[in-house]
């Protein structure tokens, strides 16, 4: 492995109820590389990335064992604050869920209650955001209209753009693409490859081309498990193992 | 035409005519109360009657100003919902945010079953616990006054208060939460600037029923407000609220005569205004299930 890891999990445990939904779960993922994890639905892969912003803990009847490491910190410790996690690790979920605010409010809302106040500030920075999550062309001219009159695709930019505005150092893509037409699509993967520049991804998505042509390193999840993770190119190119080489090349899932 | 085409028909008559009825009654009650509450306000004066400051109806002459009924009705509204407004929109908040699963499964029963005792009950319990309690921490000469009818209605409004704000907060998708928690923002925030103003108008709905709920109700006043036709100054006074002039008088008022028909002109009012809330309840909750993206 060739540079630096952002955040690790380590021998990770997870149950709803009593179904374990992931089983011994070890991975790193790398500063400034887009990490993607694979496999069919139900297979615990939107859990898992779910745990890198301690979000599943907002869930009733849900247990967690083992580690997950920020910057080498433990953040499950009790020491630590959620909320400061989530500072540091945004999310953008599978379906655009932008506030029923105004655009403006859908981005400044995020540095609102972290405390900031300077009007000026805020416009500023709510501006550069929608500028990264390109946006900004579509929508400088209608700030104050509700975010829900915009389509799914530029929803879903505005929801990349509300997570930019928290200068979080690393974003979770929890299948960001299932709601979009391919042009939206298109769009978000191009936003993704940009925006690795200055973070460090993760993204789960059930579209191999599309974890082919934005990611780094690639997981495949079976079940619970982590059945192989390497460089993406190695996964589809030579996976070592059986059930990735099946799924890779659809013969299920 | 086939035997089972024929039993069909009738089925589909027998339907439209019990969906239909509520309109016949609804149309029905509104003829009837323009018919016999009309004539007082050519005898009178609109003016006169609406903004007419003393209600002696049994004096001669009689004078018919419906002015302290109605500052009786808003008074103790106004009180009633100072009271269901904290009680149900707290309860709810709770009920939604903070009961675990077993406090709820307790407490929402009981909240609703305050909504099925009898309001003879309420005013009975308002006579004998409420009435000697407020007339001695407020030395007054009754306790039977405005306060009174306004905390005994206030708890009959919040089971209505209460359930429709619980309603409207679990009808906010749990992604404007997650969404919320997933840029930094606690518990009280996601609360106060995401939950609560997407629930907005679901609780202002149940805000308002609640308040139509105890502008109508009769009994419980007849028997707490005190009754005094006056134009009341503080909570402390007694008050005579329409329904509660309705409910006494109606039995002592001569059939045709000028002060039966002014308590048809009570009702009249009474009902346009229970029925302009419930217009702006239902115009608030649809602009609401617009907002979160439910079907209009």
């Amino acid at each position: 492995m060739d540079n630096k890891i952002k955040m690790q999990a380590r021998k990770v445990d997870f149950f709803y109820g009593k179904t374990q939904a992931l089983k011994d779960v070890n991975i790193d993922i790398h500063t400034n590389k887009v990490t993607a994890m694979i496999g069919p639905s139900g297979c615990g892969k939107s859990t898992f990335i779910r745990l890198f912003n301690r979000m599943n803990e907002l869930l009733p009847h849900t247990s967690f064992s083992g580690e997950i490491f920020l910057d080498g910190m433990e953040i499950n410790r009790s020491s630590v604050d959620a909320v400061d996690i989530r500072r540091r690790v945004g999310m953008v979920f599978q379906k655009p869920n932008p506030f029923p605010k105004s655009i403006f409010e859908n981005i400044s809302y995020g540095l609102r209650v972290n405390g900031i106040k300077d009007r000026g500030f805020i416009e500023q920075r709510v501006e550069d955001s929608l500028r990264k999550a390109v946006i900004w062309d579509e929508v400088k001219d209608r700030l104050n209209d509700s975010a829900l009159r915009l389509s799914g695709g530029q929803q879903q930019r505005l929801c990349i753009a509300r997570c930019l505005a928290v200068e979080n150092e690393v974003i979770l893509f929890d299948e960001p693409c299932a709601s979009l037409d391919p042009i939206s699509t298109a769009k978000i993967e191009e936003l993704i490859l940009e925006l690795k520049k200055d973070y460090s991804i993760v993204i789960v998505t059930h579209n191999m081309q599309q974890a082919a042509r934005v990611s780094d390193y690639t997981g495949f999840f079976l079940l619970g498990e982590l059945i192989e993770f390497g460089k993406t190119q190695d996964i589809f190119t030579a996976p070592r193992d059986k059930k990735t080489e099946d799924y890779i090349t659809g013969r299920f899932g | 035409m086939s035997y089972s085409r024929i039993k069909e028909k009738i089925y589909k008559w027998i339907f439209t005519i019990l969906a239909f009825s509520s309109l016949f009654f609804l149309v029905g009650i509104v003829i009837v109360l323009f018919k016999e509450g009309i004539p007082i306000f050519k005898e009178v004066g609109f003016l006169k009657f609406m903004l007419g400051r003393k209600w002696y109806p049994t004096h001669t002459p009689p004078e018919f100003g419906v002015m302290p009924l109605i500052l009786g009705s808003i008074w103790v509204t106004i009180g009633a919902s100072l009271v269901c407004i904290p009680l149900g929109v707290g309860s709810a908040l709770y009920l939604n945010e903070i009961a675990t699963f077993r406090q709820r499964q307790f407490l929402k029963p009981v909240i609703e079953l305050l909504a099925s005792i009898p309001s003879v009950v309420y005013g009975f319990f308002g006579l004998v616990v409420v009435t000697p309690f407020l007339q001695k921490l407020f030395n007054l000469p009754t306790g039977l006054t405005a306060l009174n009818a306004s905390l005994i209605l206030g708890v009959m409004a919040t089971p209505t208060v209460c359930s429709i704000s619980e309603d409207a907060l679990s009808y906010v998708p749990r992604s404007f939460r997650e969404a919320s928690f997933a840029v930094g923002a606690n518990r009280w925030q996601t609360l106060t600037q995401v939950v609560i103003p997407a629930a907005g108008s679901g609780i202002s709905t149940g805000i308002i029923l609640g308040m139509s709920r105890a502008i109508g109700e009769t009994m419980t006043v007849l028997m707490v407000a005190g009754g005094a036709a006056v134009i009341p100054h503080t909570f402390l006074e007694p008050v005579r609220p329409m329904t509660s002039a309705i409910a006494a008088e109606m039995g002592e008022a001569p059939m045709g005569g000028s002060h039966y028909h002014a308590l048809f002109a009570i009702a009249l009012i009474l009902f346009l205004i229970t029925f302009l809330f419930n217009i702006i309840a239902e115009v608030i909750s649809r602009r609401f299930r617009v907002k979160l993206g439910l079907s209009g």
